[in-house]
């Protein structure tokens, strides 16, 4: 991915920034110009708590070869305690204790980096919620 | 004015590796390693994590405790060896991730292990000086040692974050005093390029860490007009378990002084982490009133010294994020060397 392009979306991979429809209040992540439920055009942007529930979930164990050195690894679909559902790496885990109901907090990782010359690219991953 | 510190946190990788674990494959003997280094285990990073995670975790729970808009951050100062680029900021990647940008002066800083006391120094003189409102210091480490180097039994991964600040009603210690003590003095260096660091063996004991130390703590203490027994927690830089156990004793502090931020036995060294990760513990445990001195060592080598007093605040902001005892004690994962020569990169990859 060019450097222009990660940085574009910033604001969602680095801080969880989303929107919410202020016509029927229903959050999106990314952002959206047009409410697909109530066709409203005015959002309000807001930074997401870094926590929610696993949905679903699977193992990965021949990724793309930006990732191959990670593998294998889990990857859950996510449904924030904001409303929106993300599809995120689930980090620091073993792959028998995830299940789907589990609180996670997302945390700042690394997610890939072009090669060892190229820019390294980070934005969030969820890790089980422990007490 | 009072200037001080309004909010701290840490943050630790949850992979740990045993000295045994290690002692094993280069066939040396644990025991004598655990003895000498008084180091039980260390911290690991996983393959996602770097300077810039821990920082970025550790910078949110600083602000979780702070209670501030981010916004009002006025400069972001990131201290390590192992940035992960050698040209662009950690600190950049820090202070978006937070919501600190624009409007705010950032650096990265080195000197070996305290580059993170550096940040704390600069971001409270700027406070002090009235040209920022906030500053956000942080030390943080993925520190590297060679496979088989007595080093490699210590190299750690941790972060820890300070927010500084006058605000009367947010401080949660005032920094009363600080002094800074450096020599130029070759105990340990990285060169250019060069993957892992190198050290003077025995010489980075007595003409460098102690010298240093032992300057630093006497220069504040007379800047100060205190004495040891004026302290309720020392923290002193931890490269093994040893070293802050015989300064303490040599400078005239209690075992009980110096246990609550002494680390390094669960943790490892965590390079510019390594003091500050100290101060967090004990802040996560400080009573209102406390005094609390903190020295900092980095190799080449010098040292800066702070004077806390913990104020009211600190009782209510302790709970706010994860407790560095917590992160130390729970929630871990032990590594076999495999693993771990993975996770640190110490095994060339046909795609590299």
């Amino acid at each position: 991915m060019p450097p222009s392009r990660s940085w574009r979306s910033y604001p969602q991979t680095y801080r969880l920034e989303a929107a919410r429809c202020k016509g029927c209040g229903k959050a999106y992540y990314p952002p959206r110009l047009i409410c697909p439920g109530c066709k409203g055009r005015e959002f309000e942007h807001f930074r997401m708590k870094p926590s929610g529930t696993i949905v679903s979930h699977t193992v990965i164990r021949t990724p793309s070869s930006e990732f191959s050195g990670l593998a294998p690894f889990a990857v859950g679909i996510v449904e924030m305690d904001d409303g929106p559902r993300l599809t995120l790496q689930l980090a620091d885990v073993g792959f028998e204790e995830i299940k789907t109901g589990l609180p996670v907090r997302l945390e700042f990782r690394r997610m890939y980096s072009e090669g060892e010359s190229g820019v390294i690219h980070y934005g969030h991953k969820a890790v089980l919620v422990r007490k | 004015m009072a200037v001080g510190i309004i909010g701290y946190g840490a943050h630790i990788p949850r992979r740990r590796i045993k000295v045994e674990e290690i002692a094993k494959v280069w066939g040396a003997d644990a025991p004598s390693y655990k003895r000498g280094l008084e180091l039980l285990q260390k911290s690991v990073p996983a393959l996602d994590e770097d300077t810039i995670t821990l920082s970025v975790e550790a910078a949110r729970s600083a602000l979780a405790r702070a209670g501030i808009d981010p916004q009002e951050i006025g400069a972001v100062y990131v201290g390590s060896e192992s940035h992960p680029y050698a040209v662009k900021p950690s600190g950049a990647t820090v202070a978006e991730a937070i919501g600190a940008t624009p409007d705010c002066h950032c650096a990265d800083f080195e000197f070996a292990c305290k580059a993170g006391s550096e940040g704390m120094f600069v971001s409270y003189g700027l406070v002090k000086a009235g040209l920022i409102k906030y500053g956000l210091a942080i030390g943080g480490d993925t520190s590297q040692g060679a496979p088989g180097d007595a080093l490699e039994y210590s190299a750690a991964a941790g972060a820890a974050a300070f927010i500084m600040g006058a605000d009367e009603e947010r401080i949660v210690a005032t920094v009363d005093e600080t002094y800074s003590f450096m020599t130029d003095t070759p105990d340990f260096w990285r060169r250019e390029h060069q993957f892992y660091p190198s050290h003077g063996g025995r010489f980075t004991g007595e003409p460098a860490y102690f010298r240093i130390v032992t300057g630093a703590v006497a220069g504040i203490l007379k800047k100060a007009g205190m004495t040891p027994s004026d302290f309720q927690h020392v923290i002193f830089h931890q490269p093994n378990g040893k070293f802050p156990k015989r300064i303490g004793k040599r400078l005239g502090f209690t075992p009980e002084q110096i246990e609550t931020g002494r680390v390094v036995p669960l943790l490892g060294n965590t390079y510019s982490g390594a003091s500050p990760i100290g101060l967090t513990a004990v802040l996560d445990v400080a009573k209102p009133g406390d005094r609390i001195l903190m020295c900092s060592y980095g190799s080449g080598a010098g040292s800066d010294a702070f004077v806390l007093t913990v104020r009211e605040r600190i009782l209510e902001v302790q709970d706010l994020a994860p407790k560095t005892r917590w992160l130390l004690d729970e929630n871990i994962r032990f590594v076999e060397y495999g693993e771990y020569a993975k996770l640190r990169r110490k095994i060339r990859l046909a795609s590299e």
